[in-house]
C-alpha cells in the first residue's frame, strides 16, 4: 500500500496555499498531494483551517466573498483555480459533505435525486429510484427511511440528516468525495456503516476526511494530514503519523496534550 | 455547595428585576397595539357612520303606461320618455296637476334624471311594450333619496330645506302608496360614475383600479424579482452595488407626487401615450411598487439560509439552478407578502394618477387598459370634492369599499405566508 500510495500519480495536489479571510491568514502555505483510490485523513485542533482547505479543493470557497486563495491547486493535473475551469463541473467531480449537515427542505427522495437530475445521470424514473436507493443503502439510511422517502428531509434527526448528505453526496458519483466530519453525530453502529462506505468509496475514488477522532482517522485513512494554527504540520502515512510522528506537536496532539 | 447556594440566591434576586423588565415591555406592547386598534376603529365607525346610508338606495316601483301618443317607434330612440313617466307617477298622486308646468317638472324630478334613459332603453331593446303598462322601478332623486333615509329633516324651516312641503306631501303620498322601498344599491358597485348622486357608481373606479393594479404588477413583479435576484446572488459586492442599493432605498423614499411629474413629462409628454389611461397608470404605480419588491425580495432572499445555497453549489448545480431551485422558492412567501403590500399601496396611492389625469369625469366603465378611467382612490377624491349631500355618503361608501380590497389583500399576504412558510 506504501508504494502504491508513492508511485501513482496524485488526485490532487496542492502548492503552496494560502488563504485569508478578509485580512486574517487562515492557512500557511500548504502542500499536500492527495493520492487516488485511497483515503486522506485532515486532523488538528478545532479552527486550525481544515474545512477551509477542503473547501478550496471543491473551490466552495469562492462564495464566500471575503474568501481569497492564493497557490496552486491541481486536479488531475489541471489546475482548478484556471479561469477556463468551470467551478460547476469541477465541484460535479469534487463531491462534498459539509460540517453541518444541510438537506434541502424538500422530500428525502428529492434531496438524492438533485444530483442525478441535474447531471442527467438517469434515463427514466426508475433508473433514478434505483440510483436514490442504492445511495440511502450505502449511506446506512435505507432501512430507516424507505417507508416515508416523500417526507421532507429536514424532519430527519441530526444523524440521520448527516447520513442524508452522505447518501446525496455520493449519488452523483463524484471522482473525489470531500468529507467534512461525516460522523460528528453518529451512533457507533451509523459510524461502522459509514467508515465500511467510506472504504468502499476508496477502491474507485479518493476520499479526503476531515475527523476529530483519531481513532477514525487510524482505522479508515491510509494517509494523514496534521493542521495546526493554519499550517500543514505533518503529512505522511497514517501508520507512521500514529506511530512515529517527526513533529512534536504532531505527537503532542495525538496524545491528547494539545487540541 | 456554598458557592453553588449563592447562585441561586443572586439569580433569583435579578429574576425579579428581570421580571418586571419583561412585564414592562409586555404592557408597552400590548398599549401600543391597543392605542393601533382605538384608531383603525375610530376610523371604520366614522366611516361606516357616514358611509352606510349609501349602500341602500330608495327606489320607487310604479305602473308605466308606454303612451304611444308621446313615444313613436318611427322616432326611436327619442321620444317624451320623460312626459311619459311624469304622467304615469302622477296616477300615484291625486290632487297633483300636471297642467301645471312647475308641478310637472317637480314630478319629474322625483324621479332619478337616469330614469327615462332607463325606460328608453327598454323600449329601444323591445318597442312592442309601446302602449303597454310596464311595472318599473328606478331610483328616487337624491333630494328624495336623502329624505327617505333621514337625511332632510321635515321640521326644518322650510326655505331651509332642499325641498318644499309640497314635494314632501308628495313623495309621502308615494310613500302611502306603497311603491318607495331602500333596496341594496347594487348602483354603487355596477354603475359608472354619473352627474346624479344616486346613479353614480365605481364600476368605472373599479375596473380602472385592475387594470392599472394588473399592469402595475405585470411591470414591477418581473422586474422587481429580477433586480433583487441580480443584486442579491449575482452582483459582485463593490461600490458600485454599495451606490445601486442606496439608490434603490432612496427611489423606495421618493414621495409618489414626484413619480406623478415624471410619468406627466416622460410617459405621456415623450413616449405620447393617452393622458387618464389605466396604462399609465400602472406604469406609474410601477415605478413606485418596484422600490419596495426589490427591497422585500432581497430581505427575503437573505433570510435563505447560506447552507441551503451551499448544498446545491457543493453538488454541481450553477448559481442559476441554484436561485431558481433552491433559493427562490424558499423566498417565495417573503416575496409574495411584500408585493402584495407594494400593491396594496399602490391601490391606495392618489397623488400620482391626479397628475396623469385620471381624475377626469368619466360615466362609462373603461373597455381597456387605454381608454381613459378613474381609480378607486382618484374617484373618492372627485366625489369628496362634489358638492351634492348624496356624494358625501358615497364617498364614504368608496372609501369602505377601498378598505375592504386593501384589508382582503392583506389578508391574502398573510395567508399565503403562513401556507408557503417552511421550516428547516
Ligand atoms: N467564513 C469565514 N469568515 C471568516 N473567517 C473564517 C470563515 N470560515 C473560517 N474562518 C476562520 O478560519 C479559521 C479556520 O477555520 P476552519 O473552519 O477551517 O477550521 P476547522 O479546522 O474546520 O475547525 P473545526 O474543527 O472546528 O471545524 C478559523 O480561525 C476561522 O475563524
Ligand atoms: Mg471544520
Amino acid at each position: 500500500m506504501e508504494t502504491a500510495a508513492e508511485t501513482a500519480a496524485p488526485k490532487i495536489t496542492a502548492k503552496n496555499v494560502d488563504v485569508f479571510y478578509a485580512d486574517t491568514q487562515a492557512l500557511h502555505n500548504v502542500s499536500v498531494d492527495i493520492p487516488d483510490r485511497q483515503v486522506t485523513a485532515f486532523i488538528g485542533p478545532s479552527g486550525c483551517g481544515k474545512s477551509t482547505f477542503l473547501r478550496c479543493i471543491n473551490r466552495m470557497n469562492d462564495t464566500i466573498p471575503i474568501c481569497r486563495v492564493s497557490g496552486d491547486i491541481t486536479l488531475d493535473g489541471q489546475d482548478i483555480y484556471d479561469p477556463n475551469v468551470d467551478p460547476v463541473q469541477l465541484r460535479a467531480q469534487v463531491g462534498m459533505v459539509f460540517q453541518k449537515p444541510n438537506p434541502f427542505p424538500k422530500s428525502i427522495f428529492d434531496n438524492v435525486a438533485y444530483g442525478p437530475r441535474i447531471h442527467g445521470l438517469s434515463k427514466d424514473r426508475a433508473e433514478l429510484e434505483g440510483i436514490v436507493e442504492k445511495a440511502l443503502r450505502r449511506a446506512a439510511l435505507w432501512d430507516e427511511v424507505k417507508d416515508r422517502l416523500d417526507t421532507p428531509g429536514t424532519g430527519l434527526s441530526g444523524g440521520q440528516q448527516q447520513r442524508l448528505c452522505i447518501a446525496r453526496a455520493i449519488a452523483t458519483r463524484p471522482e473525489v468525495l470531500l468529507m467534512d466530519e461525516p460522523c460528528s453525530a453518529l451512533d457507533p453502529i451509523a459510524t461502522a456503516q459509514i467508515e465500511e462506505l467510506i472504504q468502499d468509496l476508496s477502491s474507485r475514488f479518493s476520499v479526503v476526511i476531515v475527523t476529530h477522532s483519531m481513532q477514525q482517522a487510524a482505522r479508515v485513512s491510509q494517509r494523514t494530514a496534521f493542521f495546526h494554527l493554519g499550517n500543514l504540520v505533518e503529512f505522511g502515512n497514517t501508520d507512521d503519523i500514529f506511530t512515529r510522528p517527526s513533529d512534536s506537536r504532531t505527537e503532542a496532539y495525538i496524545t491528547g496534550r494539545i487540541g | 455547595m456554598e458557592n453553588q447556594t449563592s447562585t441561586i440566591q443572586l439569580v433569583q434576586a435579578s429574576l425579579v428585576r428581570r421580571k418586571r423588565k419583561e412585564r414592562f415591555l409586555k404592557g408597552l406592547g400590548l398599549s401600543a397595539i391597543c392605542f393601533a386598534f382605538l384608531m383603525l376603529a375610530t376610523l371604520v365607525i366614522s366611516l361606516v357612520a357616514s358611509g352606510h346610508s349609501a349602500f341602500v338606495q330608495t327606489h320607487v316601483t310604479f305602473e308605466v303606461f308606454v303612451d304611444p301618443d308621446e313615444i313613436r317607434e318611427k322616432r326611436l330612440p327619442r321620444g317624451g320618455f320623460d312626459d311619459a313617466l311624469a304622467a304615469s307617477l302622477a296616477e300615484y298622486l291625486p290632487g297633483v296637476d300636471l297642467s301645471d308646468r312647475a308641478t310637472k317638472k317637480q314630478v319629474e324630478k322625483i324621479l332619478s334624471n337616469g330614469a327615462q334613459f332607463h325606460l328608453r332603453d327598454l323600449v329601444v331593446a323591445d318597442p312592442s311594450l309601446i302602449g303597454q303598462t310596464i311595472e318599473l322601478t328606478v331610483p328616487v332623486s337624491d333630494p328624495y333619496d336623502q329624505l327617505n333615509k333621514g337625511g332632510i329633516d321635515p321640521d326644518t324651516p322650510e326655505e331651509n330645506r332642499r325641498l318644499n312641503d309640497k314635494q314632501i306631501a308628495m313623495f309621502n303620498q308615494l310613500v302611502a302608496a306603497d311603491t318607495i322601498s331602500k333596496p341594496l344599491n347594487w348602483g354603487l358597485i355596477i354603475n359608472a360614475d354619473s352627474r346624479f348622486p344616486e346613479l353614480a357608481g365605481l364600476k368605472g373606479a373599479l375596473i380602472g383600479s385592475a387594470w392599472a393594479l394588473l399592469v402595475c404588477f405585470l411591470i414591477s413583479f418581473p422586474l422587481g424579482i429580477g433586480a433583487a435576484i441580480y443584486l442579491e446572488e449575482f452582483a459582485p459586492k463593490n461600490r458600485f452595488s454599495n451606490l445601486i442599493e442606496v439608490n434603490i432605498n432612496n427611489l423606495a423614499a421618493v414621495p409618489s407626487v414626484v413619480f406623478g411629474l415624471l410619468a406627466l413629462s416622460v410617459f405621456i409628454g415623450w413616449f405620447g401615450l393617452p393622458r387618464s389611461a389605466p396604462l399609465v397608470g400602472g406604469m406609474t404605480l410601477a415605478l413606485m411598487t418596484m422600490p419596495t419588491i426589490i427591497i422585500a425580495t432581497r430581505a427575503a432572499l437573505k433570510s435563505v439560509p447560506p447552507s441551503i445555497r451551499e448544498a446545491a453549489l457543493g453538488l454541481g448545480a450553477s448559481p442559476q439552478q441554484t436561485v431558481f431551485g433552491h433559493v427562490l422558492p424558499l423566498a417565495m412567501p417573503g416575496i409574495l407578502t411584500g408585493t402584495i403590500i407594494g400593491l396594496a399601496q399602490a391601490l391606495g396611492e392618489t397623488a400620482p394618477l391626479l397628475l396623469i389625469g385620471m381624475n377626469a369625469f368619466i360615466t362609462s366603465a373603461p373597455d381597456g387598459p387605454l381608454s381613459s378611467a378613474t381609480t378607486l382612490p382618484t374617484q373618492i377624491f372627485i366625489w369628496a370634492d362634489s358638492p351634492e349631500r348624496g356624494f358625501a355618503s358615497r364617498t364614504s361608501a368608496a372609501i369602505l369599499v377601498l378598505l375592504g380590497f386593501l384589508i382582503t389583500m392583506n389578508a391574502v399576504a398573510i395567508f399565503l405566508r403562513s401556507k408557503f412558510e417552511r421550516k428547516w
